[in-house]
């Protein structure tokens, strides 16, 4: 019997798996984004690929520059569509439309106990349903579209036991931030991580999307949270019918290490340039003054984000010399906090809301950072250069830490904004 | 398989955003992305790279963006073996995928320092440093077949030339 790494690899793989066995796998689904497309293609080209194993488990999305800012992105652009058609890919969600990791779960494009590929690092953001979901790179990606399958190794996991719940000005983030601070970057390389315990039930789809997204800062090839009540909501009110049971490990599954976090000592946290592990408390760094405050990205670009950080922004402004970019990870979440009013609080507030997408998180397009520039961001990453200038400094809070900082222009506790 | 090469030596936790900015990401041909390789740490990095066929490193090498022009990058520039004491699992996958073979051996990493000359054997797991010889867990053989051949769209290319 198996932990749900290795059950889905065992369904993927047409038989019972152990721990550290090679395997061919069949996935799902395999995804692209639009910063891979053209290799991709390039790929198939020079292997003389002519069609693809299995076009309708097989989807694009436009995030990373979207709308494109040069001629060449816009030339992968279009070349990828015209790739769609004449390989009778349906599923290309064009410019606008998103995030693919926050798109495939807010649309239950994806269903708890599959196996999901996608050419982006934070494919394991899926696991919040039950998925197994873990990026690949372009040449992986390119075969697998023409086989079906790749070889994966069967991961031990580490499971992580959530007690208590999170206080008000603490979200899900900090909590990522916690587990890093505690255990650094690299506790789950090569390992799957399952989230249990009544804190990993107490959860909202947001939060439990936030910390699986940032399951691969930790090293983790997957991170989920097993099937649940909360699982099943979000796929009953988008009216899809899932299986519970195939997003659930085996009740005497085994794991190689447990890992405990009381959720109910969780306070705003931040990690400091240029490590994901390197993290202290945001009372620690307070202070320190920003040119640049970004809220958005497949960590923490929801709808249930930008409502912590208009709570913030309401009735007040960013402050003078700093710039607030906000970036809806959907056209949905877009959507959503229009109608809710949380767009206008924050423009309002002076913020700066831009297409769905990336955003300014992996340095491509928009929001890019200059030499000496100072950015709290509530994205996953803050390594030398990410966004933009070597010689800038990325500091990586919660959506809140993110607004309260812009509105003082300086780190914040949000806590002290009430 | 047998390689032998100068080494270039680099720390802990180098993100694949060192290993090749992510403003260079549309760049496909090889020559090019050589020109970018090691880019994030200075502009002089990739010629500094230039005559080191062996890259060390210690902890993590390559965490972070699934980018596999860090690994092909490398490739491109004369790179020819990547010895680290631990590797993300998408830089590890990524070499190896694209016909670049790896080492993951705490000793051996721990070993290494600029302008040392390596010589390892993939399938037996020995290497030397001058005199010193080393034992490391050498890549299963499907990985090891992977990398003999030249990676996966190798075998794409050879499986159409082949018509089925």
């Amino acid at each position: 019997m198996g932990t749900l790494a290795e059950k889905i690899l065992g369904r993927a793989s047409g038989g019972r798996v152990a721990v550290g066995q090679y395997v061919e796998v069949t996935p799902d689904w395999c995804f692209t984004v639009d910063d891979t497309i053209g290799l991709i293609m390039k790929y198939h080209l020079e292997a003389g690929v002519t069609r693809l194993a299995a076009p309708a488990r097989v989807g694009i999305f436009y995030d990373h520059y979207a709308p494109a800012d040069s001629r060449e992105h816009a030339s992968d652009h279009s070349a990828g569509r015209a790739y769609a058609r004449q390989h009778g890919i349906a599923h290309l969600f064009d410019v606008g439309q998103g995030i693919s990791h926050q798109v495939c779960v807010e649309r239950g494009l994806i269903a708890p106990g599959q196996l999901v590929f996608n050419s982006d690092s934070h494919t394991t953001t899926l696991g919040a349903v039950g998925c197994f979901g873990t990026g690949l790179g372009a040449a992986e990606t390119a075969y697998v579209w023409a086989t079906g399958g790749i070889w994966l190794r069967v991961p031990p996991t580490i499971r992580i036991l959530l007690t208590g719940t999170l206080r008000p000005g603490v979200d899900a983030k900090d909590a990522c931030l916690a587990l890093l601070r505690a255990h650094g970057a690299r506790v789950a390389t090569y390992r799957a991580i399952e989230f249990h315990g009544e804190g990993a039930a107490s959860l909202g789809m947001a939060s439990r999307l936030t910390l699986c997204n940032m399951g691969v800062e930790l090293g983790a090839k997957a991170a989920m949270f097993p099937a649940d009540a909360v699982t099943a909501e979000h796929f009953s009110r988008l009216g899809i019918p899932i299986d519970v049971e195939a997003g659930r490990p085996d009740a005497d599954s085994s794991y190689e290490r447990d890992i405990a976090l009381n959720l109910s000592d969780v306070e705003p946290l931040a990690a400091y340039p240029h490590a994901v592990d390197d993290v202290g408390t945001v009372r620690d760094v307070a202070g320190i003054a920003i040119n640049q405050a970004f809220l958005g990205s497949c960590t923490n670009g929801r709808l249930e984000d930008l409502r912590a950080a208009a709570a913030v922004l309401k009735g007040r402004h960013v402050a003078p010399g700093v710039r607030m970019i906000v970036t809806p990870a959907s056209s949905q979440v877009f959507a959503a906090a229009l109608r809710e009013g949380i767009i206008d609080i924050m423009t309002t507030a002076g913020a700066i809301v831009t297409t769905p997408g990336c955003g300014a998180c992996a340095g491509l397009h928009l929001g890019v950072l200059g030499d000496g520039e100072v950015c709290i961001s509530s994205s996953s990453r803050n390594f030398r250069g990410r966004m933009g200038s070597p010689n800038a400094a990325i500091y990586l809070a919660s959506p809140a830490t993110v607004a309260a900082s812009a509105v003082v222009g300086r780190i914040t506790d949000p806590r002290l904004l009430g | 398989m047998h390689v032998c090469g100068k080494t270039l030596a680099l720390g802990d936790d180098v993100s694949s955003d060192l290993l090749y900015p992510g403003k260079y990401l549309t760049v496909s041909d090889r020559a090019e992305q050589a020109r970018h390789a090691l880019e994030g740490f200075g502009e002089e990095w990739p010629e500094r790279l230039r005559g080191h066929s062996v890259l060390s490193a210690g902890w993590n090498l390559g965490c972070g963006s699934s980018r596999e022009q860090a690994a092909t990058a490398l490739l491109a520039a004369g790179v020819e073996l990547v010895v680290a004491r631990s590797m993300s699992r998408l830089f590890l996958r990524n070499c190896i995928n694209n016909g670049l073979p790896v080492i993951e051996s705490d000793e051996l990493a721990a070993a290494l320092a600029d302008g040392m000359t390596l010589s390892a054997d993939l399938a037996s797991g020995t290497a030397q440093i001058a005199e010193r010889e080393f034992r490391f867990q050498p890549l299963p053989d499907v990985l090891l077949a992977i990398v003999r051949d030249g990676g996966l769209l190798a075998r794409l290319r050879r499986t159409s030339r082949q018509g089925t």
